[in-house]
């Protein structure tokens, strides 16, 4: 996982960024009004931006997309808002799991923990609503949407430390 | 005088502001100085007529209200609090150094004691406004120095807020009594209003939040300059009530409240700016001339001074270490809203301060522009000095 630094600029926004592996710190500015910007720092001072890219509300979440979050789940989360006590979350799929290439409808997520399975996010794609006999492989990402309490007890289930 | 007269001097004036900003813009610096400059300008150069010269006052006293409103939106009660936690120390130095050249250059030029606390104020107070332009411009805000800049802007932004009411209380003099009466009104007032601000904030904020663009901007507006008025009338400065009402709002109604109130603040600060301008007297800005020069060399060093450290302490390498002290040099509005204050009691005051903050505005947005010459030039002196 990315190290995600949140740092608060007080009359503007936030600011989140991390230490690229490529040797430049990159990060992303959320203003108050809803742009954000993209930044990159310099080779030669870190400490600097070398190019800023303002983006409106719609463009920045296209630029999401094409960097590989999906138009399901967003369009998932929007109508989530809506409900109360609803929760999603996006499980990583370790190869430890018990489940690993076993097909989907093995877990009994459903019945166990109450929440269900809507996509999984594989090589940068989403694969939306798949079906119980859908194989599970590691480096997956599994999207479970159900309580909170649901969603917790889902990725325990996953990762092989359910009890219940 | 005639409604026409009228129109055509103040459209004048505000055409020629208009001329001056879009001036300012293709030189890539801040408009403030070259509004003060085109009032001295208008001052020395045409006799407005009196009804103009009314709507300038009233206007600027409009602008300093809407200046600090604007401000207390900017910023959340929870920033405020985390803010002045976490960078006490950095506030500290920033008041030892920058708040002292003002106090000692007003004993040395001979002012009354409160003058020359008001000169000290003029030369503490970075211009979070510029500051912010600087980095917007510069696409400097995602830079590791940013935080540091913005939490010493916010600091004095709230040792404004304090500084104001006690200040305002002393400039109404009188016996010692009525001076202490005056005091412990204005700071209770104040406190009571910071407490209530902080803590009923948001029932204020949902109460004014309505559906229609035009009712917000009329209730929020009639808000602000009524809590002004009262402020005003209990010596705590009417500035300061604005500000506290500004503070108060948070949310989406200070979202919304913003970019409805800008369009009117950037037209009323920019009266305001004219019309100290206007008051100057031209005649004697040559004796505050040195004064003035000196002050602003001595208070940009002690300005990067801080940026310099505060950065340091954030793990920031040499460059923007400059960045954060040169952004921090330039002194604007509130520096010559503070001086406006003591008009009455300290005649050079006002060209002081308008020389100053020229200065200042200029010299702070230059030298940040060039960390990369400069930086080098500055690492080059300390590997010749001996290490200390």
């Amino acid at each position: 996982m990315v190290k995600l630094d949140e740092t608060a600029l007080p009359g503007v926004g936030v600011r989140y960024d991390f230490d690229g592996r490529y040797g430049k710190r990159v990060g992303v500015i959320t203003h108050r009004d809803g742009r954000r910007e993209i930044f990159v720092s310099r080779r030669d001072d870190p400490d600097a931006c070398a190019m800023s890219i303002v983006l409106a509300d719609d463009e920045s979440e296209a630029v999401a997309d094409l960097l590989g979050g999906s138009a399901v789940t967003r369009r998932m989360s929007q109508s989530m808002q809506d409900i109360e006590g609803l929760a999603m979350d996006w499980l990583p799929f370790e190869p430890s799991s018990p489940y690993a290439g076993r097909p989907l409808g093995e877990t009994m997520m459903r019945t166990r923990t109450g929440a269900s399975i809507v996509a999984i996010m594989r090589d940068g794609h989403a694969i939306p609503a798949p079906g119980p006999d859908f194989p599970l492989q590691a480096g997956d990402t599994v999207v479970v949407v159900g309580t909170p309490n649901g969603v917790t007890r889902a990725a325990q289930l996953l990762n092989g430390t359910f009890s219940g | 005088m005639p409604l026409g007269q009228l129109f055509l001097e103040l459209g004048a004036v505000i055409l020629a502001l208009a001329l001056v900003g879009r001036a300012a813009g293709r030189l890539g610096i801040t408009p403030i100085p070259l509004y003060l400059l085109a009032g001295i300008g208008l001052g020395a150069l045409f006799h407005l007529g009196d009804a103009p010269e009314e709507f300038i006052h009233t206007g600027a006293e409009i602008g300093a209200v809407l200046l600090l409103f604007t401000l207390g939106l900017e910023y959340t009660s929870q920033e405020l609090r985390d803010n002045l936690h976490a960078h006490r120390r950095m506030g500290l130095l920033d008041l030892a150094l920058n708040f002292t050249p003002g106090l000692i250059a007003g004993v040395l030029l001979g002012f009354t004691p409160l003058a020359a606390v008001l000169l000290g104020g003029v030369t503490y107070l970075t211009s979070s406004g510029i500051a912010s332009k600087i980095l917007a411009d510069l696409g400097r805000l995602g830079n590791r120095e940013t935080p540091v800049i913005l939490a010493v802007c916010v600091i004095e932004d709230v040792v404004m807020a304090a500084y104001l009411p006690v200040v305002a209380a002393l400039l109404i003099g009188g016996t010692l009594v009525a001076i202490g009466v005056n005091l412990m009104v204005a700071l209770g007032a104040f406190a009571l209003a910071f407490f209530l601000a902080l803590r009923y904030g948001h029932v204020l904020s949902r109460v004014m939040n309505v559906e229609s663009d035009e009712a917000l901007l009329l209730g929020v507006l009639g808000l602000v300059l009524l809590v002004a008025g009262i402020a005003d009338l209990l010596k705590v400065s009417a500035a300061i009530g604005a500000f506290l009402v500004g503070i108060a709002l948070s949310g989406e109604v200070a979202d919304r409240a913003r970019h409805q109130i800008e369009p009117l603040r950037n037209l009323f600060a920019a009266v305001f700016f004219v019309f100290f301008g206007l008051q100057l007297n031209l005649a004697s800005v040559p004796d505050v001339l040195l004064p003035a020069t000196l002050l602003a060399l001595v208070t940009s060093v002690t300005k990067f001074i801080v940026g310099w450290r505060g950065a340091a302490r954030a793990g920031v390498q040499a460059r923007g270490r400059f960045r954060a002290g040169t952004t921090l040099i330039p002194r604007g509005e509130f520096s010559i809203l503070i001086a406006g204050l003591g008009l009455g009691i300290a005649p050079s005051l006002g060209p002081l301060a308008a020389v100053y903050v020229l200065l200042t505005a200029m010299i702070g947005p230059v030298l940040t522009r060039f960390d990369a010459q400069l930086v080098p030039l500055l690492e080059r002196k300390k590997q010749q000095a001996p290490a200390g």
